[in-house]
């Protein structure tokens, strides 16, 4: 999928697609190490480490993920608009993914100060550590993700996005879905297990 | 090749993936607060967990329609954080 003034390379792809995609290829390793280091830690101090449901706010992390979930369906529909070319629905999908982004960043905001709040920081113990570092590092990817949105938003109520062009929405999708197969992962490992 | 040409691939059931993650992370959380032995929870939720992954990747982000070589792309830093994973919990069992 590339608009016509995509510079196409002998295997055929978008050199902007297979860009993001390497791009992506590094993050998997970046987060690779970062829960290998949470394993380590954790079964190396097995004794001392807490049965997430105990300290963590499991619902509320919940709702987070069918927030993040959503916000990945909106993403889609809007992509599928502008590939029809409905322009409008393209803007209502990228403003729903926008506002959806930030809920769950305000929401885990709000969850950092309650478990700050209740003792529970990143030099608190092991667990904090890991927790906070996972998530925060998953969160900054958030919040790169939404300020990205934001632009293509502007764009497309500028209404750049045609049927023949609309690498920049398929370009943020991909980034922003991969954020949300990370926290896939993370709230698995981190809440539930 | 403009972008309409690319795009020949029937689009998926976005909705169907919507739904199938909603249920299963819903299903996750049940399974998570369940009696059953710490291990078999373990395995399932992972399990789980690789399923919505694997939707999200292959209809979310259209892996399922790309060309081989982004496959590879993709596979092979999975393939060695996989391999990564298993050396470090082989060290350990889960308790």
């Amino acid at each position: 999928m590339q608009s016509s003034t995509a510079p196409i390379g002998r295997l055929g792809i978008d050199s902007r697609k297979l860009a993001i995609w390497l791009f992506l290829a590094s993050e998997i390793m970046f987060f690779t190490g970062l829960i290998g280091s949470y394993i380590v830690l954790r079964f190396a101090n097995l004794e001392v480490w807490p049965v997430p449901s105990t300290v963590l706010n499991i619902p509320l992390t919940g709702i987070n993920t069918f927030i993040l979930i959503c916000s990945s369906a909106t993403l889609v529909l809007g992509l599928a608009s502008v590939q029809k070319g409905y322009k409008e629905g393209l803007q209502v999908g990228m403003f729903l993914t926008v506002l959806l982004g930030s809920i769950f960043l305000a929401i885990q905001m709000h969850e950092y100060h309650l478990l700050v709040e209740e003792g529970f920081t990143i030099s608190s113990s092991i667990f904090g550590s890991c927790f906070f570092t996972l998530t925060g590092f998953h969160g900054a990817h958030v919040f790169a993700g939404v300020i990205w949105l934001i632009v293509i938003l502007i764009k497309s109520l500028r209404g750049k996005y045609t049927p023949e062009d609309f690498a920049g929405v398929e370009l943020v999708g991909l980034y922003w879905h991969f954020v949300d197969l990370v926290w896939i992962i993370l709230f698995t490992i981190l809440y539930l297990v | 090749m403009s972008e309409a040409e690319a795009t020949t691939h029937k689009q998926p059931n976005y909705a169907g993936v919507f739904w199938s993650l909603l249920i299963l992370t819903i299903f996750e959380i049940i399974m998570a607060n369940s009696p059953f032995p710490k291990f078999v929870i373990v395995l399932l939720l992972v399990f789980l967990a690789i399923i919505k992954a694997s939707l999200v990747a292959l209809f979310y982000m259209h892996l399922k329609f790309e060309k081989f070589f982004i496959y590879i792309i993709v596979l092979f830093p999975l393939l060695l954080a996989v391999i990564l994973t298993v050396i470090v919990l082989s060290d350990r069992s889960i308790s």
